[in-house]
C-alpha cells in the first residue's frame, strides 16, 4: 500500500469538536472551571480549623442562596460530564492509535503524571462519587447529619480507612491537576521558552497547595486534632 | 549519429528569450490531454513534475524511497548559487556564466551555461516564495556567503541544510499537485526499465519496491531525473539508494552517455574507519576558509598531532598555491592530499588522511566565532569520529561526491531519444569537467521550473502521437526482459553478496578511475571489471524472492549497472587523453604536477552509445567552442 | 565487542511477526548502528537466512528514511541523533538490544523494521505548502522576513519526517511533525495568506489518518533527532482554534 498512488483530492471533512484539538479545547476550559471549583471548596474546607460553627454557618449560608448552589452544581455538573466525555472519546482515540504494542519500552521525557492521565482522572470521578454519597448526600455515611459538615467531617474521618481513601483520591487529584494546569496552556495555545518553565513550577506550587489544603482535615482529624471542641 | 545541440545561434545574452519565443505552444486545453512520467523527486524531478502539473498535464511521479521529500538532494548542504548580486559586490549573470564555463575547465556548453546563470534569479525568487527560510539579515533581507573560493558572496543557504530546505519547497509543491490530484505519485517504486515506441520514448516499467509487482507505464513523454551515479564507487558521499539504473537502463536503449569519467571527488570528507564502512560523510567546503590543512613533513612520523611541533609540519597547499592557499578548488585540493599520502605522509589508519587544523582559527577568532560557524559540523564530526575537533585537528580525505557526466541532453534537454528529457545530475549537465560548489542545486531547479516546461511543451507540441498503451508489445517485451533479469538474479544463489561485489568495484573504480588515471591502470580495470561483472552473474547471492520487499534484490539490480558502468567510464577515461577538471590523467600534467589540459584535440564532449554488454561502445563528439570565455589555463598559484 | 540484538522479523503488512534473537561477536566501537546491522546482514545471507530489511538512504541524519526502537527509546539512546547517526560506542560489550519498528496504526510494517509512512505525506498534502505556481514569484527581498522569525521557522523546517516522535508518543500522535510543518510556514509572512486554510486542513487530516491525540506528555520532543520543541505542537494549538473561528462558517476540510 505504500507504494500504492497517494493521490485524488483529499476531502476530509471535520467539525471544530470532531477533531481531537477541539476536544482538547474542551477539557481545558472545563478544567479550568473544575479547578475553579476545588480551589473554593479547598477553602472552604480550611474553615474546619475555624470551628464547628463557622463551617457549619457555612453550610447554612450556601443554603440561603439556594438557586446560585444550583446554578453553580449545573454548572460543574456540565463542566464534568463534558471534561469526562471528551476524555473517553480522546481515550478511544488513543487506543486505536496503536494497535500493536512493543515488547520494551523505556520512557526518557516524561513525568508519571502527564502519562497517567487517563488513570488519575476516572480514579478521581470515582472518588467524587463516593464523596458526594458520604458527605453531600450522606447515604456513604454510618452517622450523616444534614447541614452538619463539621460533624460529618469528624465522624467521617475518624474512620481511617475512610480517611486513607481521601488522601490516596486526593494524591491522585494532584497529580491530575500537576500536568492538567500547565497542559491546558498549551492545548490552548499558550507556550514560550520562558514563561512555560515558570508556568510549570507555578503547576507545581499550586498544586501543593490545593492537595495540602484538602488533605489538611483528613490528616488533623487522624491525629485526633478537633478545631473549636476540645476547648469545651 | 550526428549531435545536434540545438543552441541557438546569435548573441548568448538573449538566446534563450529568443528560443522561447520560437518554441511551439500547447493549447491550454490540450495540455491535461498529454501523460508524462517523471522519474524521480529530487529537486529536478520534484520542480518537474509539479510545475508541469501546474500548467494542466498529466504527471505521474516515481521515487525509490518511501516519500518523495527523502530523495538525495536533501543531503546538499552548503547553498546554491545565483547571480542576484544583492550584495553590490561585483556579481552579474555574465560573471556566474564566466565562473561556471572557467570552472568546468572549459568542457561545457556555452549557451546552457549562460542560461544556467539567468535562471538562477528566479529560482531564487521562487524558492523564498514557497517559504523556504534562507539565512536572512537583521534587516531581513538575504544573507549570503562566498563558497568555494568565489571572489563574489553569491551564495543562499539555510543553515548547513539548504538542499534539504529547497527541496522541501518543490516537494511541497509537488504534494499540493498530488492532493489536488494532478499528480499520481509513485514512491518505493524503481523504474527498471525504458520503453522506446517507433523511436519515441512512450514509457517505463518499474517495480514495485514493496508487492514486487512489475508494472508498465504509458506516455507521450519521459523525464528522467534520477541523480548522480557516484556510488559505482561502493564509498562516495552519495545517499545509498543513489543509483544509476534508470540512466543506464536508458543508455541501453538507445540513449548517448556522455562524458561518464567526469567525476568530481570533494577533499572534505571524514577519512574511511574500517572495511564494514557503508559510505563518506562531507564535510563542508566552508571549514576550508578557516581551517589549514597540514601532514607531518617527515614520512611515517605517527607522533599525535600535538606532539609535531610547527617547523616539522607541511602546510601543502599554502607552500603550492600561495595566492589561494586552503582555497583552491576541489580537484585541486584532493589531488594535492592525494599526492601527499603516495608520499606516506598520510596520518590516522592507513595513512589516508590530512590535518585540518582549527587551532589558528580558534586562536585567532575565539572558539565561540568558530562554534558559531561551524558547530554543527563539529558536532557531526565528533558524533562519527567520536574526536573533538576542537581540540585535535580534524582529519579528512578526499571522497567521491557528484557525477558531471550524464545522460547526453541538447539545449532542450532532450537525449538522443525523442521524448526522453534528462534533468539534474542526470544529465552531462552545464558542469564542464568540474562542478563548482552550490551550482548543482542551480542546476537542478533551472532545469525543473523554468527550463523543461519551456521544452517539452515545445515537443508535444510539434509531434505527433498514436495513443500510447501498455499492451503494446515493446511493453510486454520490456516486462519480460525485466521479469528474466529478475529470476536470473534470484535463481543464481552463489557464494558472494552484492555488498562483497559492489565494494570489489568501488576499489578497483578508486585505484584506477579515481583521482589520477594513467592509461595502464585503466587498461587493467576494464579488464578487471569484465572478470567482476563475469562473476557477479554466476557467483552472486541474493536469497528471497519477487512476493515482497527484497532489499537485496534491488541492490543486486543496481549493482549489474554499475557493472557495466564501470567499464564504460574507464573507457571514457581511457579516450581523453588530456588533464581536465575532475579527470586528470598522470601523463598529461605540467612540470607543477598541474592538469594539462589538450584543448587542440579533445575540446569536444564524448557520447558514447551502447553497442551490447560485451562489444565496445562507439564514440560520437558534441564539438565545443567557446565564444566568450575563451580557454586559458587555469592557475591557482 | 559482543552484542545480542532481539530484532523484530515480519515478512509484510499480513504476517504476524515476532522478535528474534542473533548474537554479535567482534562489533566494532567505530561502526555505525546502521553499519553494524549490515554486517549482521552478511552474516545472516552467509547462513542462508533473508537479511533484515530497515529503510535508510543518506546515513547522515538528513533524510529521515532511517528510524526504529532500541530498547523502547526511538533513534537509540542517544538525543538528537538518528540511527545512522548513532555509533557503536555509545553501547559497551554486553549489552542486549531489542530493535522494533515504529508502531503505529498509521504507521503499518512494510517489512522488519521498515514502515510505511506516507501519511506524513498525505498530511503535508492536505495543506503544508504555500501556493505559488512556478513563475508568479516577487523578488526574493521584496518581503522582508524579520531575522527571529526566519530563524525560528528555520527550526521547526529542519524535521525529516522520520516518525520517532509517532514511535515514542504514548498516544501515537503526531502533533509535533504537524505542529512542526504548520510553525515553518505559519511563522513566515509567504505563509500568512493560506495561514487558516492550512492550520484547519492540516489537523483535519492528521486525525483522519488515525493518529492519536496529544496530552502534552513530551516524549517525542526528547526523542525528535532534529530537537524539534513542544512549542510548536502549542502553536499548532493556537493556529487551528484561530483557524476553526475564522472559518467558522464553512465546516473544515482540507480540499
Ligand atoms: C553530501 C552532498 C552535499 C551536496 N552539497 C551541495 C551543495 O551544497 N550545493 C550544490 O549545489 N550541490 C550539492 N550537492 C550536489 C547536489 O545535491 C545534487 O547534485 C543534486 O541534489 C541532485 O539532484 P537531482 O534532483 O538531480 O537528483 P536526486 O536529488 O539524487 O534525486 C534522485 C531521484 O531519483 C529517484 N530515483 C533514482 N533512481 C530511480 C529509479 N531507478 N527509479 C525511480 N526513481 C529513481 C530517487 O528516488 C530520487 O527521488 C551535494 C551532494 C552531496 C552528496
Ligand atoms: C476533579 C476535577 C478535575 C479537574 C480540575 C481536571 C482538570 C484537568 C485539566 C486542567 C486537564 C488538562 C486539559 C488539557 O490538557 O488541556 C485535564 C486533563 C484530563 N482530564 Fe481532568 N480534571 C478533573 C477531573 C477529571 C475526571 C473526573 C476525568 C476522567 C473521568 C478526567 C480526565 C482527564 C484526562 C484523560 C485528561 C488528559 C487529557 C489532557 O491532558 O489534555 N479529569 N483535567
Ligand atoms: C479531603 C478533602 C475534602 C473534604 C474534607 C471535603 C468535604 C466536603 C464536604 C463536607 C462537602 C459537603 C458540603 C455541604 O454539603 O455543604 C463536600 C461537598 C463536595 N465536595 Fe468535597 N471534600 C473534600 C475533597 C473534595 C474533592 C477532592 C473534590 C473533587 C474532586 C470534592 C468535591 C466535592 C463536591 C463536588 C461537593 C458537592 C458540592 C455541592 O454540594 O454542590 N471534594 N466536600
Ligand atoms: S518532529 Fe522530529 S521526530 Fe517527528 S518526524 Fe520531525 S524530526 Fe522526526
Ligand atoms: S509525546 Fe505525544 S502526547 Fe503530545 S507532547 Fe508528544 S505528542
Ligand atoms: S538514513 Fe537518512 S536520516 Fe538516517
Amino acid at each position: 500500500m505504500s507504494a500504492a498512488a497517494v493521490t485524488g483530492a483529499l476531502t476530509r471533512r471535520a467539525s471544530f469538536f470532531e477533531t481531537t484539538i477541539g476536544k482538547k479545547v474542551v477539557m481545558a476550559v472545563t478544567g479550568i472551571l473544575l479547578f475553579g471549583f476545588l480551589l473554593a471548596h479547598m477553602i472552604g474546607n480550611l474553615q474546619f480549623f475555624m470551628g464547628p460553627e463557622k463551617l457549619n454557618t457555612y453550610a447554612e449560608n450556601l443554603r440561603h442562596i439556594l438557586p446560585v448552589l444550583w446554578v453553580m452544581r449545573i454548572g460543574l455538573l456540565v463542566a464534568a460530564v463534558l471534561h469526562i466525555a471528551s476524555s473517553v472519546s480522546l481515550a478511544r482515540a488513543k487506543n486505536v492509535a496503536r494497535p500493536v504494542g512493543y515488547a520494551k519500552r523505556h520512557n526518557v521525557g516524561s513525568n508519571y503524571a502527564s502519562r497517567t492521565m487517563y488513570w488519575s482522572g476516572p480514579i478521581v470521578l470515582a472518588f467524587l462519587i463516593y464523596h458526594l454519597l458520604h458527605f453531600t448526600i450522606g447515604t456513604a455515611h454510618p452517622e450523616f447529619r444534614e447541614l452538619k459538615p463539621y460533624e460529618n467531617v469528624v465522624s467521617g474521618f475518624s474512620n481511617p480507612i475512610v480517611s486513607v481513601a481521601y488522601i490516596v483520591a486526593v494524591a491522585l487529584l494532584g497529580m491530575h491537576l500537576y500536568h492538567g494546569l500547565w497542559s491546558m496552556f498549551q492545548t490552548l495555545g499558550a507556550a514560550h521558552p520562558r514563561y512555560t518553565p515558570k508556568l510549570k513550577a507555578f503547576a507545581k506550587l499550586f498544586t501543593a497547595v490545593i492537595v495540602l489544603g484538602f488533605l489538611s482535615v483528613p490528616l488533623a482529624v487522624l491525629a485526633g486534632f478537633r478545631p473549636g471542641q476540645d476547648i469545651v | 549519429m550526428t549531435l545536434d545541440s540545438r543552441a541557438p545561434s546569435g548573441p548568448i545574452e538573449t538566446s534563450w528569450e529568443r528560443a522561447r519565443f520560437e518554441l511551439k505552444l500547447v493549447n491550454p486545453a490540450n495540455k491535461r490531454k498529454y501523460n508524462v512520467l517523471v522519474v524521480g523527486s529530487g529537486l529536478a524531478g520534484a520542480s518537474a513534475a509539479a510545475t508541469l502539473a501546474e500548467l494542466g498535464y498529466n504527471v505521474k511521479c516515481f521515487c525509490f524511497q518511501d516519500s518523495p521529500r527523502r530523495a538525495h538532494s536533501i543531503a546538499a548542504q552548503g547553498g546554491i548559487n545565483a547571480a542576484k548580486n544583492y550584495q553590490n559586490d561585483g556579481d552579474s549573470v555574465y560573471r556566474l556564466f564566466y565562473d561556471t564555463v572557467k570552472g568546468g575547465d572549459f568542457r561545457a556548453r556555452e549557451a546552457n551555461v549562460y542560461r544556467l546563470a539567468q535562471i538562477s534569479l528566479s529560482i531564487i525568487d521562487q524558492c523564498v516564495a514557497q517559504g523556504v527560510p534562507f539565512a536572512r539579515e537583521y534587516g531581513g533581507t538575504l544573507a549570503n556567503r562566498s563558497f568555494g573560493g568565489a571572489q563574489v558572496s553569491r551564495t543562499f543557504y539555510a543553515r548547513g541544510q539548504t538542499g534539504q530546505q529547497l527541496l522541501l519547497g518543490a516537494y511541497q509543491a509537488l504534494e499540493r499537485m498530488i492532493g489536488q490530484g494532478r499528480v499520481e505519485m509513485f514512491s518505493r517504486t524503481e523504474m527498471l526499465d525504458l520503453v522506446v515506441v517507433d523511436g519515441k520514448a512512450r514509457g517505463i516499467v518499474a517495480r514495485n519496491l514493496v508487492t514486487g509487482a512489475i508494472e508498465s507505464h504509458a506516455a507521450d513523454a519521459v523525464l528522467l531525473c534520477t541523480g548522480g551515479y557516484g556510488n559505482v564507487f561502493f564509498l562516495s558521499t552519495n545517499a545509498k539508494g543513489s543509483n544509476t539504473t534508470a540512466i543506464w537502463r536508458a543508455h541501453k536503449k538507445g540513449a548517448l552517455f556522455a562524458n561518464p569519467c567526469f567525476t568530481q571527488i570533494h577533499p572534505t570528507c571524514i577519512p574511511v574507519s574500517g572495511d564494514y564502512q557503508s559510505k563518506l560523510t562531507l564535510m563542508s567546503e566552508s571549514l576550508r576558509n578557516d581551517g589549514r590543512i597540514w601532514v607531518p613533513l617527515q614520512k611515517g612520523d605517527n607522533r599525535a598531532p600535538g606532539q609535531i611541533p610547527e617547523p616539522e609540519r607541511d602546510y601543502y597547499l599554502e607552500r603550492r598555491y600561495p595566492s589561494f592557499g586552503n582555497l583552491v578548488p576541489r580537484d585541486v585540493a584532493s589531488r594535492a592530499a592525494k599526492a601527499v599520502c603516495d608520499e606516506g605522509r598520510g596520518v590516522g589508519p592507513g595513512g589516508l588522511g590530512v590535518y585540518l587544523d582549527f587551532a589558528d582559527a580558534i586562536k585567532r577568532l575565539g572558539r565561540k566565532t568558530i562554534e558559531e560557524r561551524y558547530g554543527n559540523l563539529f558536532d557531526m564530526y565528533f558524533q562519527i569520529t567520536g574526536e573533538n575537533p576542537y581540540e585535535m585537528p580534524m582529519r579528512i580525505y578526499p571522497a567521491i561526491h557528484y557525477t558531471m557526466g550524464g545522460l547526453w541532453v541538447d539545449y532542450h534537454l532532450q537525449s538522443t531519444i525523442p521524448g526522453l528529457f534528462v534533468l539534474g545530475e542526470a544529465n552531462f549537465s552545464d558542469h564542464g569537467a568540474n562542478r563548482l560548489g552550490a551550482s548543482a542545486l542551480m542546476q537542478g531547479l533551472s532545469d525543473g521550473y523554468f527550463v523543461i516546461p519551456y521544452t517539452l511543451g515545445h515537443y508535444l507540441a510539434s509531434t505527433k502521437f498514436e495513443k500510447a498503451s501498455i499492451d503494446h508489445p515493446e511493453f510486454k517485451a520490456a516486462e519480460t526482459q525485466t521479469n528474466e533479469q529478475i529470476r536470473k538474479l534470484l535463481s543464481i544463489r552463489g557464494k558472494r553478496t552484492t555488498n562483497s561485489i559492489h565494494r570489489q568495484l568501488g576499489q578497483i573504480m578508486w585505484d584506477h578511475c579515481g583521482m589520477a588515471r594513467n592509461a595502464q591502470g585503466l587498461q587493467k580495470a576494464i579488464g578487471e571489471i569484465q572478470q567482476l561483472r563475469e562473476e557477479f552473474w554466476t557467483n552472486v547471492n541474493v536469497l528471497g524472492d519477487n512476493d515482497g520487499m527484497n532489499q537485496a534484490l534491488e541492490h543486486a539490480g543496481r549493482l549489474a549497472d554499475f557493472l557495466e558502468l564501470g567499464e564504460l567510464m574507464c573507457r571514457d577515461a581511457l579516450h581523453r587523453n588530456e588533464s581536465c577538471g575532475g579527470h586528470f590523467r598522470e601523463e598529461y600534467q605540467t612540470p607543477e604536477g598541474e592538469a594539462d589540459r589538450d584543448d587542440a584535440n579533445f575540446s569536444y564532449a564524448a557520447a558514447w552509445e551502447y553497442r551490447g554488454m560485451n562489444s565496445e561502445p562507439v564514440l560520437h563528439k558534441e564539438p565545443l567552442t567557446f565564444e566568450y570565455v575563451h580557454p586559458s589555463q587555469r592557475s591557482y598559484k | 565487542m559482543r552484542l545480542t540484538l532481539h530484532v523484530w522479523r515480519q515478512r509484510n503488512a499480513s504476517d504476524k511477526g515476532r522478535l528474534v534473537r542473533y548474537e554479535m561477536n567482534d562489533v566494532s566501537t567505530h561502526m555505525s548502528f546502521l553499519e553494524m546491522l549490515d554486517v549482521l546482514n552478511e552474516q545472516l545471507i552467509g547462513k542462508g537466512e533473508e537479511p533484515i530489511a530497515f529503510d535508510h538512504d543518506c546515513r547522515e541524519g538528513i533524510c529521515g528514511s532511517c528510524g526504529f526502537m532500541i530498547n523502547g527509546v526511538a533513534h537509540g539512546p542517544l538525543p538528537g541523533v538518528t540511527v545512522c547517526q548513532l555509533h557503536m560506542r555509545t553501547f559497551k560489550d554486553g549489552d542486549e538490544l531489542y530493535l522494533e519498528p515504529w508502531r503505529a496504526r498509521a504507521f503499518p510494517v512494510v517489512k522488519d523494521l521498515a514502515v510505511n509512512r506516507s501519511a506524513f505525506d498525505r498530511i503535508i498534502a492536505a495543506g503544508g505548502f504555500i501556493s505559488v505556481p512556478t513563475g508568479s514569484a516577487p523578488d526574493g527581498n521584496a518581503v522582508p522576513v524579520p531575522k527571529e522569525n526566519a530563524d525560528r521557522a528555520m527550526d521547526a523546517a529542519a524535521c525529516i519526517a522520520c516518525g520517532a516522535c509517532v514511535a515514542a508518543c504514548p498516544n501515537a500522535a503526531a502533533a509535533l511533525f504537524t505542529g512542526a510543518k504548520l510553525s515553518h510556514l505559519n511563522l513566515l509572512p509567504q505563509g500568512q495568506p493560506e495561514k487558516n486554510r492550512r492550520s484547519a486542513a492540516m489537523v483535519v487530516q492528521m486525525n483522519a489518518e488515525m493518529f492519536g491525540n496529544c496530552t502534552n506528555i513530551g516524549e517525542c520532543e526528547a526523542v525528535c533527532p532534529k530537537l524539534i520543541r513542544l512549542e510548536v505542537i502549542a502553536r499548532m494549538n493556537r493556529d487551528y482554534i484561530k483557524a476553526s473561528w475564522a472559518n467558522r462558517n464553512e465546516p473544515l476540510k482540507n480540499d
